[in-house]
This record gives structure tokens, C-alpha cells and sequence, in this order.
């Protein structure tokens, strides 16, 4: 890209807009819902909340329960889960060099998922903060995932796409069947058996600020990080060996990249259970738009996927209303078709 | 400008020997290639001076400096390589590219600068793919392609040139070019050259010194007309040939002639 002479206000203008957009979008899908609530009132609320302000209150005291009890945050979760599902998208397809490579076909949003519903099954005693061990047990499960699909996909220091999908659909049917065998065994998930049905469909499900609380650093500092090694990404596009002659330390950077990867499909996968396809179209869209650059991709990606999801949720909890559909089954409607759209076309680019 | 030199190195891949106890001695400036069938172990050198593969028992130093203490963002400012060929997974244009060869000088959080936006410019001009800069790099011919690999190794500023094979996928005017091109770095910048080369009467063309390797030891070692002849291409890939001069250059000329005709 030409502009990118200039980059550094490229990439600011850039990526303020999508802030901007995000922000917009955020509003739009908190004033929509059983009872709606004007945008207006939405950011004097948010404002006099935060303490800036002092606007006169022109909105019910409802409302405001609504907002920030229900409201806000469902619509920021969606934002982090999307935001994180597609920089993790970014970084697996990045170092995999694989642009079909999506936290839930590689089998990463199976592993947390995995993982969490192991956490859920353990007795109440080891929650803390209303939330428990799910997100850590989600990220140890999504590495574990992750770097299996990994090792099986290898041949002869190369990841093909179909050994990656075919290992990813392995891997993922396997702890999906092991899920489901829990589910149906434990009596402490048959009594939740409506979330976890939403879970597995991949709705979000949070209840207060809370969890928010510890979901919302690990996926914002997550992608701070990866901010951080997006360069190396960029060198990874040659191949390992490409890279390393590059100078890049890349058994270390690898492991890094996956561990992150599997850190925000953890964090989402604890707010959301398995959304798909999130990590494939949002990064895909906009790589075609920006340009596959990963300094400015990253967070041009998880900007876009957080406002992805946003409006995803919102139409799921509302073209049907009162019944609201999990968000995940909009995710594959719109990614499914996509993925093999995609996946026709790289075959007849590179022939696998 | 460097100084290389190894000093008893071998290399197995798990319980593979590929090479056996190599000492060598490359001076700056000069230009070698390596010769030698496939499973010589060419390939394989090349990794082990490029730093990417470490040599299981010897040492090898870079201007004084042990290959293993280098970290290898330090053995990247110095060394670069042109391999056989990249595939590019993402649509990057040439240019951006090019600038991938800044990797190596660039901080976490830092873009690059104007420093490194001349240096892309100066060796996209060198080399001469200026005009294909906005191009995809997977549109580009082979050709074109390895052309702007060369411009990325250039833009690393290496002391030393390392090429596995860089013509091996080419048409002839491509070989040409290319080799043209490594010779004029070789010459006008003083960049040590090391290539990996599969055709020995290119090799005899644009390099001074060739090393003929047979099943990773050194077979013969010097100027063309020394290493290759007809008893040493013979020794080493069981082929009957017969060596020429070259009708308008000093350099040896290897003409086969079939069995049947």
C-alpha cells in the first residue's frame, strides 16, 4: 500500500475511526432490547456514572438498573469476545500462515470449552469471584488444544491446510464428544443444563460486572502483547526458516504466539462457550481492506471483531424476541458459507 | 566485511551425519560456492553459517565471534540469505517485502524510519525492481520474485551473502541476472558471497573459489580451473565429462555427452 510511506497517521486515523465505529456500535445495541433507551440517555447515564458529569436525569430509574445491570454488560462482553476471537484468529493465521486457521476450526474454542466445562463440573467451593477457575481452566485447555492440532498438522516442518483441518476437526469432535459425555454424566451440569446448551451453541452469558472484571484484562492485555510481536508476525509470512533468518528466535516466538492465541480464545470462550468463525471472516475482511500488515491488522481486527459481535448479538437477542438465539448459530449462518468460500479458493491458488 | 572460519564441524540432523569435521577458512570479500551432489550437504552448511542450525561438535566464528554466543537478531544485522524460493501466504506487495528485511534492526513497538525507508529505496533501485515495488510479490515471476529477495537480503546491509540455490527454480536470462547482480554486490560492496550452486558451469563463471563437498567432507577446494576436472567430477558425481575452456572467459567449461544418441 502506497499510504504506507506514512504510515504511523495512517494507522492512527485508522484505527480511531474503528475505535469510533465500535463506540457507535456499542450504543446502538445497548439501546435496543425489551425496553429501548436513547442513545443520548445511554452516554449522560455512562458519563455521570464514570463521574465527569452531573446531567440531569431525563430517563426512568429503571433504565438506568437496566443499562448497567443487563445492558452494558452483555454489549461490552460481546465486544471483548469478539475483539479476542478475532485477534486470536489473527495471530494462529499468522504464524501458521494459514488464513483459514480460526480458534474454532483449529480446535482452540473446543480445548477452553473443554476446559471450562471441566471447571464448571468442580464443586462450588473453588469458585471465587462468581466465576471460578473457568477462564484459567478455559486457556489451559485451549493450549492443550492448540498445540496438539499443531503436532499432528506438522509434516516435515510445514502445516498444510488440510492436515490443520483435518487435525482441527479431529481434535475438536473428540472434546466436544468428552464434553457432551460430562454433561450428560454430572449431575451439577444437568441442573444448568439450559446454559450449558447455550455454551455450546455460543451464547454470551455474563450476569454482572464481575466477570467482566477478570475477562476484560486478560483479553485487553492480550492484545496488547500481541501488538507487541506483530513485526514477527509479519517476518513469519516467509516460513519459519524465512523468519529465523531474519533474526527471529522462533521456537520462543511460536510458543509465545500460540500461548496468546490460546489465552484469548480462553478468556472469550469463558464469556461465550464456542462462537466460530469470528477469527476467520473479521480478520479475512480486513486484510482486504488494509492489507495483511500485522502491525496495523491486529488491532484493526479485534476493533472490527468486537463490533462484529456486538451487532451479531444484538440482532440474536432481538429479530426473535422474547427468544433470543445464540449468538454462535449467526456466526456459522454468516462464517460456514464464507469458510468454504474461501477454502474453494485457496485450493485453486496453492493446491493442497 | 568478514571473516569466517570453522574449525572441526560436523552436523547431524537426529542420527544422520551430514557433515564430518569441516575446517575452512573464508576471507572477506571473496566469492565461493559450494558444490556437490544432492546429500552433499550444501544445503546444510549454508543453514549452519546463516546460524539457523547449530553445528553438533566444531566451532564456527564470525569475525571473531562464536556463531553460538551470537544471539540471532545480532547474526541477522550481518548475514543474510536468499534461499530457493518463499511462498507468501498473505497478499504483501514487493515493497513491503523488501522492507520485511528490516526486521532485524526494528524495536517491538517501533515502525520503521526514514533510515530504513532509504535503504529499502537504494537497494529496490540496485537491484532494479523499483517499477515492480506496488506489485503482489505472488504475481511476480520467479524471477521477479527472487530478485526482490535479493533487494530484502540487500536491505538487511549484510557482511555476508549466503545463497541456497537462489537460481535453481530460473530460466536462463533469470540465472543470469540474478548471479550479475550477486557479483556486483560482491565486487562493488565487498559483500562476502557464499552460494550453494547446482549448476557447476555457472559456478565456474561468476565465482573464485569453488568447494566441491562429497558426503559432507571437503573433496578439493580452490580456483575453478583447479577444482573442476574431469577426474574430480568424476570422483565426486560418478559422472564421465569433459572439461573445456571456456571460449571467451578463463574459466573451465563441463560438456556431457550422451551415452546414446
Amino acid at each position: 500500500m502506497l499510504a504506507r510511506l506514512k504510515s504511523n497517521q495512517r494507522t492512527v486515523l485508522i484505527l480511531a475511526c474503528l475505535m469510533g465505529i465500535l463506540i457507535v456500535c456499542l450504543l446502538i445495541a445497548a439501546a435496543f432490547g425489551a425496553v429501548s433507551i436513547s442513545p443520548l440517555d445511554i452516554v449522560k447515564m455512562t458519563l455521570n456514572k464514570v463521574g465527569f458529569t452531573h446531567f440531569p436525569a431525563t430517563w426512568q430509574a429503571t433504565d438506568e438498573t437496566i443499562l448497567f445491570q443487563i445492558r452494558l454488560p452483555r454489549v461490552v462482553a460481546g465486544a471483548l469476545v469478539g475483539a479476542a476471537l478475532a485477534a486470536a484468529g489473527v495471530l494462529f493465521q499468522g504464524m501458521l500462515r494459514n488464513p483459514l486457521a480460526d480458534p474454532y476450526i483449529i480446535g482452540t474454542s473446543a480445548g477452553g470449552a473443554f476446559g471450562a466445562t471441566l471447571a464448571m463440573m468442580l464443586p462450588l467451593s473453588f469458585a471465587f469471584l462468581g466465576f471460578g477457575l473457568v477462564p484459567i481452566a478455559a486457556f489451559f485447555g485451549a493450549l492443550a488444544a492448540v498445540l496438539l492440532v499443531y503436532n499432528l498438522a506438522r509434516v516435515g516442518g510445514k502445516t498444510p491446510i488440510i492436515s490443520m483441518l483435518l487435525a482441527g476437526f479431529a481434535v475438536s469432535a473428540m472434546l466436544i464428544a468428552a464434553m457432551s459425555f460430562m454433561i450428560t454424566m454430572s449431575d451439577r451440569l444437568q441442573l444448568i443444563l439450559h446454559s450449558i446448551w447455550s455454551f455450546l451453541m455460543g451464547g454470551i452469558r455474563v450476569s454482572d460486572w464481575s466477570q467482566i472484571a477478570i475477562i476484560a484484562p486478560m483479553i485487553i492485555g492480550g492484545i496488547v502483547v500481541a501488538r507487541f510481536l506483530a513485526f514477527r508476525l509479519n517476518a513469519f509470512s516467509l516460513g519459519e526458516e524465512g523468519a529465523a533468518y531474519l533474526g527471529i528466535n522462533v521456537e520462543r516466538d511460536k510458543l509465545t504466539i500460540l500461548g496468546l492465541g490460546s489465552l484469548l480464545t480462553g478468556a472469550a470462550v469463558s464469556l461465550s462457550g464456542l462462537v466460530g468463525f469470528v477469527g476467520l471472516v473479521v480478520p479475512h475482511a480486513v486484510r482486504l481492506v488494509l492489507g495483511p500488515d500485522h502491525r496495523l491488522l491486529l488491532p484493526a481486527a479485534a476493533l472490527s471483531g468486537g463490533a462484529f459481535l456486538v451487532i451479531a448479538d444484538l440482532l440474536a437477542r432481538t429479530v426473535l424476541a422474547p427468544t433470543e438465539i445464540p449468538v454462535g448459530i449467526l456466526t456459522a449462518l454468516i462464517g460456514a458459507p464464507f469458510f468454504i468460500y474461501l477454502l474453494r479458493r485457496t485450493r485453486r491458488e496453492y493446491a493442497f | 566485511m568478514i571473516k569466517l572460519s570453522l574449525s572441526h564441524v560436523s552436523f547431524s540432523y537426529i542420527d544422520v551425519p551430514v557433515l564430518h569435521d569441516i575446517d575452512l577458512a573464508i576471507e572477506r570479500g571473496e566469492m565461493v560456492a559450494l558444490l556437490g551432489p544432492n546429500g552433499s550437504g550444501k544445503t546444510t552448511l549454508i543453514k549452519l553459517l546463516s546460524g539457523v542450525l547449530r553445528p553438533t561438535e566444531g566451532e564456527i566464528h564470525l569475525d571473531g565471534s562464536s556463531l553460538r554466543q551470537l544471539k540471532r537478531r545480532e547474526v541477522a544485522q550481518r548475514v543474510a540469505v536468499v534461499p530457493q524460493q518463499f511462498h507468501m501466504p498473505f497478499a504483501f506487495t514487493l515493497r513491503e517485502v523488501v522492507l520485511l528485511g528490516r526486521t532485524p534492526f526494528l524495536k517491538a513497538f517501533s515502525n520503521e524510519e526514514e533510515r530504513d525507508y532509504k535503504a529499502v529505496q537504494r537497494s529496490m533501485e540496485l537491484i532494479g525492481v523499483t517499477e515492480l515495488g506496488q506489485r503482489f510479490f505472488n504475481e511476480l515471476s520467479g524471477g521477479e520474485r527472487q530478485k526482490g529477495i535479493l533487494a530484502m537480503a540487500l536491505v538487511q546491509e549484510p557482511k555476508l551473502l549466503l545463497l541456497d540455490e537462489p537460481t535453481a527454480h530460473l530460466d536462463i536470462n533469470h540465472q543470469v541476472e540474478i548471479l550479475d547482480l550477486v557479483k556486483g554486490l560482491n565486487r562493488e560492496q565487498g559483500i562476502t558471497v557464499i552460494g550453494a550452486m547446482h549448476d557447476l558451469n555457472l559456478a565456474a563463471l561468476y565465482f573464485d573459489r569453488l568447494i566441491l563437498l562429497k558426503e559432507g567432507r571437503i573433496f578439493a577446494d580452490g580456483p575453478p580451473s583447479d577444482v573442476l576436472t574431469e577426474v574430480t567430477i568424476k570422483e565426486v558425481f560418478s559422472a564421465s565429462v569433459q572439461v573445456m575452456q571456456h571460449p571467451s572467459m578463463k574459466a573451465p567449461h563441463i560438456v556431457i555427452t550422451p551415452k546414446r544418441t
